[in-house]
């Protein structure tokens, strides 16, 4: 009798371990199938950057990283709210995504061969070109890279900024001392206690770690950079689908902008004559099919989340309390980097 | 007949499943097999899923180049060193923030265990204070504490404190000469240059570990110290040994033997515990290893597998060492 019931118990276990084991193969299924049947987009996110993802005081995520998640909301549901962020520290991003716990990372994160070829990633543009610089006291009165031989550096662990930094002292023969921290928050809080004499990462994150450290006028950010910092959307390799959602959502984005299609005029625009801003929208061609959602994917975008231009004066430029300006960012036609492929 | 003997046979095998020994026998062996099977699966699964997504798996990255920096080595190690290399430094340190935290946890929380016991009643109240205060914050807490609420009191670089010819204290460190080299520390640019220096993420951490350990030890200590019967020391003192000899020579070597076991527990938390490190920016293994190479390497199976082998070793190897002494310490009966 209790040989019995022992082994009933035992095969039970077993059999929960075989489907255990048997769950991580529906991530083979597409990417793009399991966010509809989930009805939401699980984004992952910084814990906390001004101007790419933070929380706001009502707890509503704000920023240009969001802001891509909520767009890839809109072109799958028409709603742009369907999306659960999830914070990342640097250390855990690559791992939540490869484990299918977010299905992408909109994470102010650095595009590289490496991450691209061994992690597993694959990355579907950029969303902000950006370089690695540093943040010292103004009372220290240096005022280039070079003049920080000998110095304390903050820096957060796993990034590419903490590597840049050992191949810049490194390569110009100069000396620093490390300081490296897991969390963003305590590297800052280090450098502000005088642990370091420079705290360092991307510039639009040194703009936005000032603005928390209260007297803005006491620090200083070098105008010079020492790394290229694409920062782009990733998702995992081998789903060209979901790749072409996240890719196309940017260039929606992009191409709105050049286009001149706006949150505001979105609706006046559908009867655009204009051809390219027809295909944009969805009046002409079938483009959302092609990509596994509806024709007016990008109208859903634009109306809803807004175009590229709009989302960054509003998280990061004129609109927000970072004012960076456009810079790298432009459109290529104002002189920037940004040149979406076109939608025909 | 055939037939008849093959039933006969089977009837032996049921039989034999009456037998308790023999059932027992079976189920462990199925048991074996079963978990057997269940680990093949899992990583065989979880194989097969890194392969898919077209991650890099293996042991070979531990030959690749590093590229970061770690501000405290204890062996040579530069950015162009290998993850390996880095692997080394990291444990390095873990192992020279658990040794020195066992020692001064160990001094410290015998002093509270006897402190508690004290007649001295201020001398009692105070080390009870301690012990309850310590032992009810959080241990990540008072890290914290350590490392920014004492940092601040100390001068920036250039208002060092000059405690002597080249020793200076200061908030990024206590610098004194090397007995190594020779060389001398002196003010430079932004710090403190030369001779050898004791981080603050080291002296945090440490600090932290010992605190908080020793409030615990304090409380085995004290509970050994009461475990020997009160007639030992009333013999004790009956025969005229004084009080300092009844506690040296009757009253600890019994108590000992109480408090070693729970002892090792303590020093197995506090070696655990030294990984909480990477909240205040100390290098140790889990920082380095599982933190900066798993991120740079992303090859987060292995590097866990690794890091749970070496915690799992430096556990081992202690409760080997402290059974080997509890054995000397146990009665020796005749």
């Amino acid at each position: 009798m209790t040989t019995c019931r022992l082994l009933e118990k035992l095969l039970a276990v077993l059999s929960l371990f075989m489907l255990d084991a048997v769950v991580p193969a529906t991530a083979q299924q597409k990417t793009l199938d399991l966010v509809k049947a989930r009805g939401q987009l699980n984004c992952g996110v910084n814990t906390g950057l001004a101007g790419f993802s933070q929380p706001n005081d009502k707890g509503d995520w704000q920023g240009l990283d969001v802001d891509v998640c909520r767009a890839i909301a809109a072109a799958i549901f028409k709603d742009a709210t369907k999306v659960k962020f999830v914070p990342l520290t640097a250390k855990e991003r690559f791992t939540a995504l490869q484990s299918g716990e977010v299905d992408l990372l909109s994470r102010n994160t650095t595009w590289t061969m490496s991450r691209d070829t061994t992690l597993g990633l694959s990355f579907a543009g950029v969303t902000y070109y950006d370089g690695q610089s540093f943040l010292v006291k103004a009372a220290l009165g240096v005022k280039e890279v070079k003049d920080l031989a000998g110095a304390s550096i903050c820096v957060q662990t796993g990034t590419t900024n903490e590597l840049n930094l050992a191949d810049f002292f490194r390569s110009n023969g100069l000396a620093y001392y490390p300081v490296v921290f897991e969390k963003n928050d305590e590297a800052v809080a280090a450098y502000n206690t005088g642990r370091c004499d420079a705290y360092t990462t991307d510039k639009a994150g040194l703009y936005a770690e000032r603005l928390k450290l209260g007297r803005v006028a006491g620090h200083v950010i070098f105008s010079d950079v020492i790394s290229k910092e694409p920062l782009g959307p990733a998702v995992r390799q081998g789903d060209a689908q979901w790749l072409n959602v996240v890719r196309w959502t940017l260039n929606a984005m992009l191409n709105a902008e050049e286009m001149g299609v706006t949150q505001a005029n979105a609706k006046e625009m559908l009867a655009s004559p204009r051809p390219d801003i027809k295909r944009l929208l969805g009046q002409e061609g079938s483009f959302g099919k092609g990509l596994g959602v509806s024709d007016d994917w990008a109208f859903q975008i634009v109306s809803q989340v807004g175009n590229y231009g709009e989302s960054f004066e509003r998280n990061l430029g004129r609109g927000s309390r970072l004012g960076i300006e456009r810079g790298l960012n432009a459109l290529w036609k104002n002189g920037g980097l940004h040149y979406a492929a076109p939608i025909r | 007949m055939k037939g008849h003997l093959l039933l006969l046979n089977l009837q032996r095998i049921i039989d034999r499943f009456y037998d308790a020994k023999f059932r027992g026998v079976v189920l462990q062996v199925l048991l074996m097999l079963g978990l057997m099977a269940m680990f093949y699966i899992i990583a065989s699964n979880t194989a097969a899923n890194l392969a898919r997504q077209n991650v890099a798996s293996g042991f070979d990255f531990l030959g690749r180049t590093s590229g970061f920096d770690i501000s405290q080595k204890l062996i040579a190690y530069e950015n162009t060193s290998t993850f390996g290399r880095a692997f080394w430094v990291g444990l390095a340190n873990t192992l020279l923030v658990a040794a020195l935290g066992i020692v001064l946890a160990t001094l410290l929380g015998f002093a509270l265990g006897l402190a508690r016991l004290s007649s001295n009643w201020l001398v009692a109240r105070l080390a009870t204070v301690y012990v309850e205060i310590i032992r009810n914050v959080p241990l990540l807490l008072q890290l914290l504490f350590w490392y920014f609420a004492v940092l601040r009191a100390l001068p920036m670089p250039m208002e060092s404190h000059e405690l002597l010819s080249g020793v200076f204290l200061n908030r990024r460190g206590f610098y004194f000469p090397s007995p190594f080299d020779g060389s001398v520390p002196h003010l430079g640019r932004f710090n403190v240059e030369g001779g050898l220096v004791i981080q603050p993420e080291f002296a945090a951490l440490l600090v932290g570990l010992v605190v908080y350990t020793a409030a615990f030890i304090g409380e085995i200590v004290r509970s050994g110290i009461l475990g020997v019967p009160k007639g030992q020391r009333e013999a004790a003192t009956a025969l005229g040994l004084s009080p300092a000899q009844t506690l040296r020579l009757v009253v600890i070597p019994q108590a000992l033997r109480i408090i070693i076991p729970p002892l090792t527990n303590q020093y197995l938390n506090l070696t655990k515990n030294s990984s909480l490190a990477v909240a205040i920016g100390y290098p140790d293994l889990v920082s380095v290893f599982s933190g900066t190479v798993l991120n740079l390497s992303n090859q987060a199976v292995e590097v866990i597998l690794i890091t749970m082998a070496v915690y799992l070793t430096i556990s081992l190897l202690t409760s080997l060492a402290m059974n080997t002494i509890n054995a000397r310490m146990a009665l020796v009966e005749r």
